[in-house]
């Protein structure tokens, strides 16, 4: 699916960022915190934005494309107001993690690292987040619905919808 | 500027307050007797666990009901580091009593306000399980969860609030920053830390000091000390939890090394999945600065030491020690070819320490309690203790510390408690997609180092993951290729192009689709695969394979042979059966999706296996459970 950047609608986070790559351009290794920045404020990391910061930072846009698509918490497609990570880590998926996953996608439509039409839900397969103690676990945005069981997964979405 | 006298004299004020958490409970309380009145330090679980199923929320409303009762100048409300007890999230102790709360709920706090600090009831409901046994109440220490462990690298966790330098101070925090910068020369620095032997706990099991050396000698305009909190590994959080519950630790440990090596720039490369760490992180090193125990001229000595953070952005290569100096430097994060040791050339080409977060939290203990002290723990070429994360199929699930030379029964079944639902077990996982599967008969090993590699696993970061019946051991090994597949980085061909044939050959298996000579194929592939790649990833991602080639051979040749998992996982290989417990109810006739279900009323049923689509539901439905897969 194709998503255009709106530069009118995002005039001022642009505004915004263009004092943040200012501040950081004299710091050694900037890329990743400016990156990283653009990815907060605009949910991922359109092409104009590679583009603007190519010229501010003075780096060849294929370097920063070559970066941006290395680390999977950079996305080059817009993620959904309610980003839903399912934990695939060794003890969510020792306890069933995959029947939750598939049980999401099933209600969503989507596969893991796509973004439903109406921009609502996106859905990512995380690394280990640490919460073991609670597998297996899904977050959305910073909700984390721990202990769950594949018929818990509609209830959970049902929030959000 | 910071002096001595000035630190002595916080850490007097403030432990003075705090004091009363760290007093020794070994006597029962007697519950039939009211408490008076007393300070009282309620400490609350900011752990992601805990944090995750509203320790925060629990913790704010603590506060407001106190303060509305007019409680608030005996009962102060403490947001603390993991308690490790995950399981029972989210924790609260109350001392001086070291009363402990678990599973506690946002409904439960008017009942522990007005009946425990009010009335000075205990709420008996409400105590961990282990702790409230034929009437008497165990003070947390004395949960056998605790009562085995010996927290080093820990020690501040669940005891101090991480968000308050003082309370790190009043623990004899930076108490040996101060020893070093005003004390000691570098060299000395470097000979403690070696005679101590502390060796990396990232992983590999490097002696620390000695990697310190060889940066101090390398003479150079400048240097970094690096601290490595990329803390990958599925099922490992030990990191996370210190730098969650005492980032001081770390910072402090960074600047003795930045004394040792001569570096007066710190960087601390972070995942950017831990949001709270981070967090606390920032508070902690702005706290720092203020304090003056970071920045310029630390103690009155011409000693300058300054740290900032780095964000991981999700690339599990990174937490190999290049890569993530890649990643420091603004690029991808591809491990280099070491012609140099990164104490010689790492980032920006200079001299440069890594070390990882437990690595660090070791270190200023080290100088407060001495080399002997240190090595008195644990065993001989592993000294002191390692933080274990405990996951899977056990019953406490959680975060412990040990001695070096415990074995691995003592660690399952005593502190984990063991098995949930009386399962068997099978396997333990050390080492994450790095490590190995180890079985029952070696359970009897006393882990280090040393001891875990002869068994063809890894020490790893510490991560543990039980396994029991249930769970196939091919799968198993299949999971970890496909996430060691999706990380590689790319660079050299042995690893991406290896992984990625192993794990066709996995999924062909578990899929019964496999081959008899597949097991010959992924045996040569993981012995070339170790060879020859480039980094730490693809050297080690065969052993997942390997050690379960190795232990459970029997479970691949049922998968390739008998089209057959023993385990009961792989969906394509099981068969859905009804026993003669069926009852004839009917149920699961009428649940199936595709109707594959036939038999009377009141008759036993019986499974078209050639239209079944194994989703489970008649299992699921099953009032009597005479529904089995095998």
């Amino acid at each position: 699916m194709e998503f255009t950047f709106d530069w009118e609608e995002n005039k001022e986070k642009v505004k915004d960022f263009k004092i943040f790559m200012r501040e950081n351009k004299g710091k050694k290794g900037a890329l990743m915190a400016v990156l990283h920045e653009a990815q907060d404020k605009f949910g991922y990391l359109p092409k104009e934005i590679q583009e603007l910061i190519s010229k501010e930072l003075r780096i060849p846009l294929s370097e920063i494309y070559g970066v941006a698509t290395f680390y999977s918490q950079f996305s080059l497609v817009p993620k959904g107001e309610y980003k839903i990570g399912v934990c695939l880590g060794t003890a969510c998926y020792v306890k069933g993690a995959q029947d939750i996953l598939d049980k999401v996608e099933e209600e969503l439509g989507i596969t893991v690292g796509q973004t439903t039409p109406d921009r609502k839900f996106s859905l990512s397969a995380t690394r280990c987040l640490g919460a073991c103690g609670l597998a297996p676990v899904l977050v959305v945005n910073e909700d984390v619905y721990g202990r769950l069981k594949a018929e818990d997964v509609e209830e959970i979405l049902n929030k959000y919808r | 500027m910071i002096t001595i006298e000035d630190l002595n004299r916080i850490k007097e004020k403030t432990l003075a307050n705090i004091n009363l958490r760290q007093q020794e409970q070994k006597e029962i309380i007697d519950d039939k007797k009211d408490m008076d009145a007393h300070p009282t330090h309620v400490l609350v679980c900011g752990g992601t666990g805990c944090h995750s199923s509203d320790g925060d929320k629990i913790r704010e409303l603590l506060a407001e009901k106190v303060k509305e009762k007019g409680l608030d100048k005996d009962v102060k409300v403490v947001l603390t580091g993991c308690f490790g007890l995950c399981e029972a999230g989210p924790n609260i102790v109350i001392y001086p009593e070291g009363i402990f709360y678990s599973h506690v709920k946002l409904e439960d706090v008017d009942e522990i306000v007005e009946e425990h600090f009010q009335k000075g009831h205990v709420v008996k409901r409400l105590l961990f399980k282990e702790s409230y046994v034929d009437g008497a109440i165990k003070p947390v220490n004395e949960v056998n969860f605790y009562k085995k462990q010996t927290r080093i690298a820990l020690r501040n966790c669940g005891l101090i609030n991480p968000e308050d330098i003082d309370e790190y101070i009043a623990l004899d925090g930076y108490q040996a920053l101060a020893k070093v910068v005003t004390e000691m020369t570098q060299q000395e620095v470097i000979d403690l830390v070696k005679a101590s032997n502390l060796r990396g706990r990232g992983g590999a099991g490097f002696p620390t000091g000695k990697k310190w050396e060889t940066a101090f000698k390398y003479p150079a305009d400048q240097k970094y000390v690096i601290c490595n909190a990329d803390e990958g590994d599925p099922g490992a959080f030990m990191d996370r939890s210190i730098l969650e519950g005492d980032p001081h630790s770390v910072l402090e440990a960074m600047a003795i090394c930045g004394y040792a090596i001569g570096a007066d720039q710190g960087y601390i490369y972070v995942r950017a999945e831990y949001p709270i760490a981070v967090h606390r992180l920032e508070i902690a090193i702005e706290q720092a600065k203020e304090k003056g125990v970071l920045g310029k001229n630390i103690f009155g000595s011409d000693f300058n030491f300054d740290i900032e953070l780095r964000l991981g952005a999700g690339a599990f290569v990174c937490g190999e020690g290049t890569a993530l100096m890649e990643s420091i430097e603004g690029k991808r994060g591809m491990p280099r070819t070491k012609i140099h040791r990164t104490a010689h050339k790492g980032l920006w080409g200079k001299p440069t320490i890594i070390n990882n977060v437990e690595t660090f939290a070791n270190i200023p203990v080290i100088f407060q309690r001495g080399v002997d002290w240190f090595k008195s723990i644990g065993t001989k070429d592993s000294p002191g203790t390692k933080v274990f994360a405990l996951g899977g199929k056990i019953k406490n699930t959680g975060l412990i510390e040990i001695p070096m030379g415990v074995t691995l029964r003592d660690i399952i079944f005593d502190i984990g408690g063991g098995i949930p639902d009386n399962k068997k077990f099978k396997a333990i996982q050390t080492g994450g997609p790095s490590g190995g599967c180890i079985p029952e008969e070696y359970l009897d090993t006393p882990v280090d180092f040393e001891s875990l590699a002869e068994l063809g696993s890894i020490m790893g970061s510490g991560g543990m993951v039980v396994m029991d019946e249930d769970n196939c051991m091919v799968d198993i090994a299949r999971f970890f290729l496909d996430f060691t597949v999706e990380e590689s980085c790319g660079k050299c061909v042995p690893c991406r192009e290896g992984t990625k044939r192993m794990l066709e050959i996995l999924e062909r298996i578990t899929e019964g689709e496999g081959a008899p000579e597949d097991i010959e194929t992924l045996e040569s592939l993981s012995e070339t695969i170790t060879t020859a790649s480039l980094c730490g990833l693809g050297q080690t991602a065969a052993n997942p394979v390997v050690s379960t080639l190795k232990y459970f051979r029997d479970e691949y040749e049922a998968h390739v042979n008998e089209k057959r998992c023993p385990g009961g996982t792989c969906q394509s290989l099981l068969e859905y059966f009804i026993t003669e417990d069926c009852i004839g109810c009917t149920k699961c006739a009428r649940n199936c999706p595709v109707s594959c279900i036939s038999g009377k009323v009141k008759e036993r049923h019986v499974i078209d296996t050639e239209k079944c689509i194994k989703c489970g539901t008649c299992m699921e439905v099953c009032p009597t459970g005479a529904v089995i897969k095998k």
